[in-house]
């Protein structure tokens, strides 16, 4: 019988379809695997209309079954509501290397110099979860995780 | 309940699909994200209400069904939000009404009784919270502005205000849904909301128009014929090829 720790491995291998350098656990979008007859994985949208979400479904669907658990479920989540409060620690570093500012109360820093001279461009950026902000030292556009 | 869903529902529905339309036609690229990425959340918060009303209905409806199978006077939503685009003045006064009351309402609603419409709240309030920074933002920014921005911005809130009245109606079901400590009664929200507008409005260099005539209709499934247009393009494909999938 496979164990919960298991279930946990094998999600922290599948990567957000959107920002594919964090895992769906990194991400803190699985809630809980609960092992009875079957397995039941609860997961949280991060905002409610992201298009990622069935994508998400999908891509857990295929890892479970690719490892040979058959009797699967998952259930959406919504409360309490999905916060970037529960983007692992590590997965911050992941995420300046990639290129967006990981979530931060204030200004962001530039994730590719560092600078804290940065402006706010457009509240809303390339998916629902970033704004766009501007680099003020070395002029570089960059996307930045937003607070939620 | 379900009819209180729905009115939840389709007030994210109809305007998640106006906001819509602006996509490709923004006057910026930024603009044109934002508006797209606003449609997105309350088109996401249109399949929890919806889907929750499908579940209280118990008649095999999901949200699909609800929002594309339902024809215009059973629809709940708020005359306000079916109102056409017209130009970026009136998109955005809209947006900023409805963003005023929503962020007021879902705030009440976060404590409701029934954890399922509670749960529901505390997941878009949060959205609706971040909708309505930016749109009081560009209310205060196009209305201070220059003289042609702040003439369409007050013709849009002239042309707009007879909507907002319908928002703060009491009817029986918001009784019912009051008594059973579902959802607090939309006047008890009045208050609120004009004390919050004044402020915006007054660093926006905006008047507040006096009348008190509201347009009401929309709750109860009269409509204006904006609604009809709008869903014979939103429903076509569901219309025309029912159950069709991706």
């Amino acid at each position: 019988m496979v164990t919960q720790a298991q279930i946990w491995a094998w999600l922290g291998e599948v990567p957000d379809p959107e920002i594919p350098v964090l895992s769906l656990v990194e991400l803190g979008v699985i809630r809980s695997v609960e092992i009875g007859e079957g397995v039941l994985v609860k997961v949280t949208p991060t905002y409610s209309g992201c298009p990622a979400t069935s994508v998400i479904n999908l891509d857990i669907e295929a890892k479970l079954r690719e490892n040979g658990v058959e009797n699967l479920r998952l259930e959406t989540q919504i409360a309490p509501p999905w916060t970037t409060d529960w983007i692992k620690p590590e997965a911050h570093e992941k995420l300046r290397a990639y290129g967006i500012a990981p979530p931060k109360a204030g200004q962001p820093r530039c994730p590719l110099c560092n600078s804290e001279n940065t402006t706010l461009i457009s509240p809303f950026g390339s998916t629902p979860c970033k704004s766009h902000y501007k680099c003020a030292d070395c002029l570089e556009p960059f996307d930045a995780f937003k607070c939620l | 309940m379900f009819e209180f869903l729905l009115r939840m529902g389709d007030n994210t529905l109809v305007l998640g699909h106006r906001v819509s339309e602006w996509c490709g036609h923004a006057p910026v690229l930024e603009e044109d994200i934002a508006l797209a990425n606003i449609a997105l959340d309350m088109i996401g918060q249109t399949r929890l209400w919806l889907g929750l009303a499908g579940e209280v209905e118990g008649q095999g409806r999901d949200a699909d069904a609800l929002a594309f199978r339902r024809d215009a006077w059973d629809f709940r939503n708020l005359l306000l939000v079916e109102r056409p685009n017209r130009d970026f003045g009136h998109t955005l006064m809209r947006q900023f009404l409805f963003d005023l009351w929503h962020h007021e309402r879902l705030s009440d609603l976060c404590l409701s009784e029934d954890d399922r419409v509670a749960g529901i709240a505390a997941k878009c309030v949060k959205e609706a919270d971040y909708h309505l920074e930016r749109s009081k933002d560009l209310i205060i920014r196009l209305g201070d502005g220059s003289a042609e921005s702040h003439r369409k911005m007050q013709d849009a809130l002239d042309a707009l205000w007879p909507y907002v009245g319908e928002m703060f109606s009491d009817d029986t079901l918001d009784i019912e849904m009051n008594e059973a400590g579902i959802a607090p009664l939309p006047s008890s929200q009045r208050p609120r909301f004009d004390k919050a507008l004044s402020a915006t409005l007054a660093l926006a260099t905006l008047i507040r128009p006096e009348s008190n005539f509201a347009q009401m209709g929309g709750r109860s499934g009269t409509h204006t014929e904006d609604l009809g247009h709008m869903l014979a393009t939103m429903q076509f494909l569901q219309r025309a090829y029912p159950d069709a999938r991706w």
